[in-house]
């Protein structure tokens, strides 16, 4: 069901662990919905200039994570908050329907990290405004009635 | 990888060869009609029925209290909306225990949209229906009582024989789901007094695509699908000769191998031992009511799929209850229903047992087990959160 690009980002997730005084940290998901991500930056001069990522979750959350990773690394901020789920699922070859959630949460998480830099530094933003950290209230539909 | 570990048994089995050696003649040779008056007819005929008494006589009935079907989940399906159409005059009340396979539940909401009430029977955090609990959930209008024999996702083995005392003294019809069950215990109908049980194939070596539905004789069930009068008029269709054939050749086999059970539940004992000593872990259900080779375990902090995943690439097979791994974003009502939380029903690992499970193979998962779980543990931010603590 998955592609090889995600079975290897799966298998060998790259930029995995916690950084050491990451300049910001951002989360999202939670328990109980099955997957969190947590996203750490090192952010100098406006450049990404390091990425790491601890994830609970399924096959796809895994490999969302480390590509998502991937892609912002050696970028600036203002790259890294172009980053769409879009870009991570193309980057992997694709995503089974009911996992496209999971990319949209790599988004998420980065773009809560840039949030948390920001409000470190003091600088305004309107990043992920109103996101009270349960993906129950955006993307998981719940089929049961 | 060439290691190759099957421990999913309760997702399907393999055909036995000597279960495909006894169909094979009815595919080339005994290929006809068992309806057709003529000889190639009444060869098949006497095969069916030679077939429908091996059947009963390994679950204790009649030949003609035995009814074939496509599968477990037909006969499900007929059983409680058979009873339900046949019975509604009387009331419209079910009473169904809350962990039941989504066969039946399934049906259930079906039913309920159809004006029928269900009542949702749960069972105790050991996994175990009691018969007080549905004594305490039946009405004056209830028509029908479900309870499965065996959970499909624990293993747990409900007191069926006291729950049809309480059913057949209020003269409900009681229905229990055995798909798990036969073929893995001994089943008899008659000493545990259900009016109707039904059994799929493919859980015990038989093909996929054939199952069968008990229904005591005398009790009123509707029609399931209509058509040329076969199965005594109650399921149209030409009868699956060759996969019927296959199935009580498979069936007999699997009797064959009950006095091996006390083998395979020490075996299943080793590997819930040794898969309970890894941290954050808990076995779910009742050790001592369950299917002899059914395990269920769930692992803190991490996600089943993922798990299921890496032990794939591991060369091992199992299950999982987590969401992840179906289209619904809901884990497992079964491990909901007996009080794992939702977080932790997330991780959680089924492996289901034969006889042909080795003790390499248990020492291979748990050598295995402990070290995928790490990994995903190293890469979780719950488990720091829990390690900190």
């Amino acid at each position: 069901m998955y592609s090889e690009k995600v079975m290897d980002h799966f298998s060998n997730p790259r930029n995995v662990g916690e950084l050491e005084n990451a300049d910001a940290i951002g989360e999202v998901g939670n328990a109980t919905c099955g997957d969190i991500m947590r996203i750490y930056l090192k952010i100098d001069n406006n450049i990404i200039t390091d990425v790491s990522f601890k994830t609970f979750g399924c096959g796809a959350a895994i490999a969302t994570s480390s590509m998502a990773t991937e892609l912002i690394k050696g970028k600036s901020i203002e790259e890294a908050l172009e980053l769409t789920n879009k870009a991570v699922v193309e980057a992997l070859d694709g995503l089974p329907p009911q996992k496209i959630h999971c990319s949209v949460l790599a988004e998420e998480a980065v773009k809560k990290a840039i949030a948390n830099y920001y409000d470190k530094m003091g600088i305004e933003h309107d990043i992920m405004k109103g996101c009270d950290g349960c993906c129950d209230h955006c993307h998981h539909h719940h089929n049961e009635d | 990888m060439n290691k190759k570990i099957y421990a999913d048994n309760a997702a399907t089995t393999p055909v036995l060869p000597e279960v495909v050696d006894a169909m094979l003649p009815y595919f080339t040779d005994n290929w006809g009609n068992p309806s057709s008056l003529y000889s190639v007819g009444n060869r098949a005929k006497t095969a069916l029925e030679d077939a429908r008494g091996r059947i009963a006589a390994q679950l204790g009935c009649e030949a003609n209290e035995i009814y074939f079907t496509s599968c477990g989940t037909e006969a499900d399906n007929w059983a409680i909306k058979g009873t339900a159409h046949a019975k509604q005059a009387k009331g419209k009340h079910i009473v169904c225990s809350a962990y039941e396979h989504h066969a039946v539940t399934h049906t259930m909401k079906s039913l309920k949209k159809d004006g029928f009430e269900i009542t949702y029977v749960k069972p105790t955090p050991e996994g175990i229906i009691t018969p007080d609990a549905i004594k305490e959930a039946i009405r004056e209008d209830t028509i029908l009582v479900c309870v499965m024999y065996a959970n499909n996702e624990i293993g747990t083995i409900n007191p069926i024989k006291q729950i049809a005392e309480i059913t057949r003294e209020r003269k409900i019809t009681f229905f229990s789901d055995g798909v798990q069950a036969v073929g893995h215990i001994p089943v008899n109908v008659k000493e545990l007094g259900v009016d109707m049980l039904s059994l799929s194939g493919h859980k015990f070596n038989a093909p996929k695509g054939v199952g069968a539905l008990y229904i005591r004789r005398g009790l009123r069930v509707d029609t399931f699908m209509d058509g040329g009068g076969q199965e005594r008029n109650k399921r149209g269709g030409t009868e699956n000769l060759p996969y019927i054939i296959g199935m009580a050749k498979a069936l007999e086999l699997a009797a064959e191998r009950f006095t091996e059970n006390d083998k395979l539940t020490a075996l299943r004992n080793r590997l819930a031992e040794g898969l309970s000593k890894i941290p954050y872990s808990r076995v779910n259900g009742s050790l001592e009511h369950r299917l002899p080779g059914n395990i269920n375990v769930a692992f803190e902090f991490v996600e089943g799929e993922s798990l299921l995943l890496l032990l794939d690439a591991n060369g091992i097979c199992a299950s999982t209850g987590s969401a992840c791994s179906s289209t619904s974003l809901e884990p497992s009502h079964v491990l909901l229903s007996i009080g794992v939380p939702v977080e932790v029903a997330h991780g959680s690992l089924r492996f289901s047992l034969s006889h042909d499970n080795t003790d390499e193979d248990v020492d291979y998962i748990l050598e295995t087990v402990p070290k995928v779980v790490e990994r995903l543990r190293m890469m979780s931010p719950l488990y720091d959160a829990a390690e900190r603590k």
